[in-house]
């Protein structure tokens, strides 16, 4: 096991590199000029230009400046910093852990309703509420999170305080500690609980129709038992590498959440760091994700061998 | 306190003459799209303790699915039993509630099944499911139902049982795995024990391992023991009496030794003649004409008539009953005493 970490861990390099030179390039293959973008609205003087041009390696060939960055990244932690001369660290540090609350609390709503949907339409499947749950992730899937995360604001949030008085579902921001995610959670896993909901309703179904199942069955067992240990222990593999991989997914998703609901994490950030062309930030946020990425599907591979004894990692 | 079988069953002995098991006048349908199945048309048969009945027949004869509707693992729908009684000591099994049948089912009626890799789960140790057995069962501890577990390991001889106990289904192989399985069943001593084709996905010569496993736990424990299979070879050695199914009926049943000696009816004559045999090597091996027949659309009358070489007019027109030909046996053919005789 300790060996095919490492080795999975050495598999990585690549990617990331491979990951971050494409976004290096990308961002440098943007039209406009950084120089310029930092000026704004003024022209620059040509001096001043140049000075800054050379002491960002702006004139130095592509794969020079890509050798001088991702060096500093792994070699002395140093994301570089900003035109305005703040360390890119230091800039991302707290927008990432808001960005990571959103997704865990989206992981999470995902997990729970998501399975929980699931195994409940597997369990009367053909029956009414089978069709209903059917449907309902028809229609979380094909409404765009624009839409829901507008709508869900003004019902949940501005309505809702409108005629209760409590603020449950603060409208936007942080201040609220985890009830600010709630809201935001929920319209990012939308469409994730929708097909987490599949997922399982079809895995469980097929688990069901096993032959251990008959034979946990013949044992005796009681239908609760036959159905809970048996089968949902075999019914969760699949379900945990989507989770895993959908992790990845939910932090690279929420640029359009977090401006919905004014959420200060990574993605606002992206946004404006490309507007900006901050080649700095942009790699630096792409890195970070890719890391989180690599480690969220190490893990999820790792489950996999406590979950299903079969695959073995030799 | 919990319920035990005892408070559903009538108690030990009190079924006068009746025989352990009684499988009377059983129909199993299936509902499907296409049209009922009726996979089983009236069957019994009987087993008393210590006694092996072998159910011979080819696939889609019914035998398994007779099987699982004495267990009452059948899917309820599609399945559906319009007719007939099971009887464990005297009591009808259909006629209880689900609580009391559970209560029956691997605890006092237990089954093994063909494929043992994937009737075993594969996310548990193998101590870990037979040990269930006591642990939901008897509510052992989940030390001493571990130490049962190797108990059983041992007892049907599954070398270092006590190393392997935490081990995979998939670590082990085909023979050990269905060993494993026996255990499982055995556990909590049941008095009737249904093997579906125990030994069909094995090599031969861990098919005879099997087969001796088998009959040597019955002898020590007098359970009831319904072999079903399709491998006539497989049930000379062990078994007392043979039914043969055929299209979800009983076409011949007698005691195994009579069997072997003169078949009553054309389907057994075909499966005893369709045996390889040293003695005539090299030339071709005979095999039944035609195929099994088409559940959802039985044939009129026999419904071995298409392929029966006695066929008569009647037997087109005229389902034949059960003949007894002695108090131990019987054909359902018209023709049993032509077919007796030749």
């Amino acid at each position: 096991m300790g060996r095919y970490v490492i080795r999975r861990l050495i598999q990585a390099i690549p990617v990331l590199i491979g990951a971050t030179l494409l976004i290096f390039v990308i961002v440098f293959a943007l039209p406009g000029d950084p120089i310029a973008a930092l000026f704004g609205d003024k022209r620059p003087d040509p001096a001043v230009a140049e000075v800054l041009r050379e002491q960002y390696h702006l004139n130095d060939p592509l794969l020079l400046q890509y050798w001088y960055y991702i060096s500093g990244v792994f070699l002395r932690l140093d994301f570089g910093v900003t035109f305005a001369d703040v360390p890119v660290s230091e800039l991302l540090l707290g927008k990432f852990q808001v960005t990571l609350n959103l997704a865990l609390m989206a992981l999470v709503m995902e997990a729970i309703i998501g399975v929980g949907l699931g195994l409940w339409a597997a369990l009367r499947r053909g029956k009414a509420t089978d069709t209903a749950i059917l449907a309902s992730t028809l229609l979380l899937i094909s409404v765009p999170t624009l839409v829901s995360g507008f709508v869900l604001q003004l019902i949940l949030g501005v309505k809702l305080k409108q005629w209760t008085g409590a603020d449950i579902f603060p409208v936007a921001g942080t201040s609220a500690g985890w009830r600010a995610y709630l809201l935001p959670g929920f319209v990012l896993a939308g469409t994730s609980i929708a097909y987490l909901t599949r997922l399982t309703r079809t895995s469980l179904a097929e688990t069901l129709r096993a032959d251990y199942i008959r034979t946990a069955t013949a044992k005796g067992l009681s239908r609760r038992r036959v159905i809970g240990r048996h089968g949902l222990r075999n019914a969760l593999i699949p379900l945990v590498t989507y989770l895993g991989a959908d992790l990845g997914n939910l932090m690279g998703g929420a640029v359009i959440t977090e401006s919905i609901f004014n959420l200060p994490g990574i993605g606002n950030q992206l946004f404006n760091s490309v507007y900006l062309r901050e080649q700095p930030v942009v790699v630096g946020i792409v890195t970070v994700l890719v890391l989180i990425y690599i480690l969220a599907n190490l893990v999820v591979d790792l489950l996999y061998a406590v979950l299903d004894p079969r695959i073995r990692y030799e | 306190m919990k319920k035990t079988s005892a408070d559903v069953l009538p108690v030990e002995g009190g079924f006068g003459n009746e025989p352990l098991l009684a499988v009377d006048n059983l129909h199993v349908e299936f509902h499907t799209r296409q049209g009922t199945v009726r996979a089983v048309n009236g069957v019994s048969y009987t087993v008393s303790a210590g006694e092996t009945l072998a159910v011979l027949g080819e696939s889609g004869s019914g035998k398994s699915v007779t099987a699982q509707a004495i267990m009452g693992i059948l899917d309820v729908p599609p399945a559906v039993i319009p007719k007939g009684e099971i009887r464990f000591k005297g009591t009808d099994l259909l006629k209880l509630t689900e609580e009391a049948r559970t209560q029956v089912r691997g605890q006092r009626v237990a089954m093994i099944f063909q494929d043992a890799l994937s009737a075993l789960n594969p996310v548990f140790t193998v101590g870990w499911q037979i040990s269930e057995m006591f642990r939901v069962h008897r509510g052992m501890s989940k030390a001493d139902a571990m130490k049962k577990a190797v108990e059983l390991m041992d007892r049907v001889r599954i070398p270092a049982a006590r190393q392997r106990v935490n081990d995979y289904p998939h670590q082990f192989s085909g023979g050990m795995r269905q060993r494993i399985m026996i255990a499982m069943s055995i556990a909590l001593d049941p008095e009737v024990l249904i093997a579906d084709e125990p030994t069909t996905a094995l090599d031969v010569t861990v098919q005879a391992q099997i087969m001796e496993l088998l009959a040597e736990l019955q002898r020590e424990s007098q359970m009831g023991l319904i072999l079903i299979t399709h491998d006539l070879g497989v049930v000379a050695d062990v078994a007392d009496k043979i039914a043969v199914m055929y299209a979800g009926r009983i076409v011949e049943n007698a005691p195994v030794h009579d069997i072997y000696k003169g078949p009553a009816h054309p389907y057994t004559k075909g499966l005893l003649d369709s045996i390889p045999r040293v003695d005539l090597k090299g030339q071709d091996l005979y095999a039944i004409k035609g195929l099994p027949p088409n559940l959802l659309d039985l044939p009129t009358g026999c419904a071995f008539h298409p392929r029966c070489p006695y066929r008569q007019d009647n037997c087109v027109t005229d389902h034949p009953p059960l003949h007894e030909i002695s108090g131990t046996r019987g054909s359902a053919c018209h023709y049993w005493r032509e077919v007796l005789d030749d």
